[in-house]
């Protein structure tokens, strides 16, 4: 009860847990009514409230990685203290801490960097942000899937804002179809839901684990078709091929710190599809076990093929990542469909690392094409006839630009190709060979049981999109730092080239801290193998004020 | 009953697939709201259909399911109602933004030749 005092500390600590949801909400409303005059002020409330937000996040992970048992309240919070299944109930794991760090750290680095120049361009970048953050953590927090709705169309409406800001007729048009294709997805998933609802009784996803495996042969149909409906919504979301080509155009049209944030949106859907998966169609599901798994390693296969070749086809650098994205997406896809328990750390280890990798480069692109004309990649071979310019015109410019812009640019590419291609030493490489050292060490019990024709394919795969990334990253590399067309400098804040530092930095202190991370991963792993566990504890978790 | 629902529920949906897939935006939006319509009765049906059976407890009464209907799918259509208009709203803005732009509405902001 409240009247003791080490209880009341629990109980305080109890509502960490719905803090990243509340916070930016609560901020988001509060940066509103002040003038967009002053958008330095609500640019350093903005970055305050994700940095709490983030250090919370890391508070939480910290609960989560010493174990369920440490967590407040076990990691469950019942909204409006009904129990589970009755009530909605957020639920923190290890999975659903280590996306809610990921992303505040992401929001982190993209908000900085929006505080130089593009948080300008528009109206309520700061607040669309916040809410954006809200709904992210909120998605990825809830126990819920209605309430996964819920925030999915909250974080999708402030994503539709974030994107047309800056607006121009490109940004437009990526955003109509963005918005059209995002809107036609959540049908799907409403009907998913409602059919989920319909048969089995229940919206609780801990509730839904334990009542797959009893149902009859009748409404198990339905309760597939359903999943099956509602994971073609997050497929959209994830951009799994063929539902991905609004996705490049989309990120390469969006200002530079939204495309940065926008890294973690395809992992939303990643993130749920792994989730649902495993809990609902784990090994304790019965005759549905494993339902679907095929689907994802085909369509997860063809994403990263997809991917590669729009990376070699890409002339512009912002297409190239956003192509990257769905190599990543298909790659993590791919891994969750071949089912192999000692794989899944891996994937979780190069989700991190990609979207850490694909963010920075987000953000370093528009910095390196600065000050170049449009399609000048495109016509790169035409512009040489044209010789240099003088290359210091823009150096005795005032301010705090960096020194030796194009040697810290070039550095910064290349740590990114580094990490998109999967070089060693770091941490894109470690990914990599985690994934493909779990998928030959996977014992027979596994879902799949043994290394089959689809486990070779997708090792080639992704040793090839790696080799197509390089091969993308040094033609546009070489074109950029090498030959120097253009020959004017770029102008970069410190501001603005920070958070690009950071986020590659973070990748580096990936890498080097690989042991205690791959743990992590595989501690998450490990939960996300056991979903009876997990419905165990949202199931049985006493009530606030009753214990 | 079950008969008209469904009837019109996949009338809804085929229109508003069809008109999603028509080259003009004011065309995707309605096509947008039939498919939020249907979506919406479906919702609605899977609490199944029940005549004269209301959702609400009466006070002193017993939860006798056999008097009441499923309260959740009601609930759940009420928010996809209000969220299916906000974002409706939205795409319209977004639409008029698009117009004003390219001074088309086809959705890819051009005309096709042969259009």
């Amino acid at each position: 009860m409240w009247t003791e005092g080490s209880s009341a500390v629990t109980d305080w600590l109890h509502h960490l847990l719905i803090l990243p949801i509340l916070l930016p909400l609560a901020v988001a409303a509060v940066l509103i009514p002040i003038n967009e005059r002053d958008r330095t002020v609500k640019g350093a409330i903005g970055f305050g409230s994700t940095l709490v937000v983030f250090i919370l996040s890391m508070i939480l992970m910290r609960f989560a990685a010493s174990g369920t048992a440490s967590l407040p309240g076990s990691g469950v919070y019942q909204l409006g203290n009904w129990p589970a299944p009755f009530g909605i109930v957020l639920v923190l794991d290890r999975l659903s801490a280590l996306m809610l760090c990921l992303t505040s750290g992401l929001a982190l680095a993209a908000q900085a960097y929006s505080m130089a120049r593009w948080h300008t361009a528009g109206h309520h970048f700061h607040s669309l942000f916040q809410l954006l953050l809200a709904g992210l953590n909120g998605a990825f927090l809830t126990g819920d899937l209605f309430n996964l709705f819920v925030f999915f169309e909250m974080m999708l409406a402030a994503s539709y804002g974030l994107l047309l800001h800056g607006s121009g007729p490109i940004r437009v048009k990526a955003g109509l179809h963005y918005v059209a294709v995002n809107l036609a997805a959540s049908s799907l998933f409403l009907i998913g839901v409602s059919l989920i609802y319909g048969t089995t009784g229940t919206l609780n996803m801990a509730d839904l684990a334990t009542k797959i495996a009893a149902i009859d042969a009748q409404d198990r149909t339905f309760v597939e078709m359903g999943a099956a409906i509602l994971g073609v919504a997050f497929l959209v979301k994830a951009g799994m091929w063929p539902l991905s080509f609004w996705l490049p155009t989309a990120y390469a049209a969006a200002t530079p710190p939204v495309a940065g944030i926008f890294a973690i949106l395809t992992k939303v859907g990643i993130y749920v599809i792994m989730r649902l998966h495993l809990l609902v169609f784990g090994t304790t599901a019965g005759a549905s076990s494993g339902f679907g798994q095929d689907w994802l390693v085909t369509g997860g296969m063809l994403t990263i093929a997809f991917g590669a070749i729009g990376v070699l086809a890409s002339q512009a650098m912002g297409r190239l990542a956003g192509y990257s994205v769905l190599v990543s997406s298909g790659t993590l896809l791919a891994a969750i469909g071949l089912g192999h328990g000692g794989m899944l750390a891996g994937a979780l280890f190069y989700l991190v690392s990609s979207t850490l990798t694909i963010a920075a480069f987000f953000l370093l692109i528009e910095l390196v094409e600065r000050g170049r004309d449009a399609g000048a990649d495109v016509l790169a071979v035409t512009m040489e006839a044209y010789g240099d310019f003088d290359e210091d015109e823009e150096e005795e410019e005032v301010g705090v630009a960096i020194p030796g812009t194009m040697a810290v640019l070039g550095l910064c590419f290349c740590l990114c190709a580094l990490l998109l291609a999967g070089l060693p030493p770091f941490s894109g490489f470690i990914a990599k060979f985690a994934l493909i050292s779990g998928l030959f060490d996977a014992p027979a019990a596994d879902l799949a049981a043994a290394t089959s024709v689809a486990d070779w394919i997708y090792v080639a795969l992704l040793i090839l999109s790696g080799l197509a990334a390089m091969i993308a990253m040094n033609r546009i590399g070489i074109r950029t730092f090498w030959a120097s067309i253009e020959g004017t400098i770029p102008r970069v804040v410190v501001i603005e080239i920070t958070p690009v530092i950071v986020l590659l930095a973070a990748c580096i202190f990936l890498s080097l801290q690989a042991g205690p991370a791959m743990r992590y991963m595989q501690a998450t792993a490990d939960d996300l193998l056991a979903p009876l566990t997990l419905s165990d504890r949202v199931l049985s978790a006493p009530r606030a004020g009753s214990n | 009953m079950e008969l008209i629902l469904a009837g019109g529920i996949g009338t809804l949906t085929a229109s508003g697939v069809y008109l999603l897939l028509r080259p003009r935006t004011y065309q995707v939006i309605i096509g947008l709201s039939l498919l939020s319509f249907a979506v919406n009765l479906f919702i609605f049906g899977m609490g199944r259909l029940r005549v004269n059976a209301p959702p609400i407890l009466e006070p002193g009464g017993a939860g006798d399911l056999a008097r009441f209907t499923d309260p959740v799918p009601q609930a759940l259509v009420l928010t996809a109602i209000v969220i299916g208009f906000a974002m409706t709203a939205l795409f319209l803005v977004v639409l008029l933004a698009s117009r004003g732009f390219t001074g088309t509405d086809h959705v890819d902001g051009r005309e096709q030749r042969g259009d």
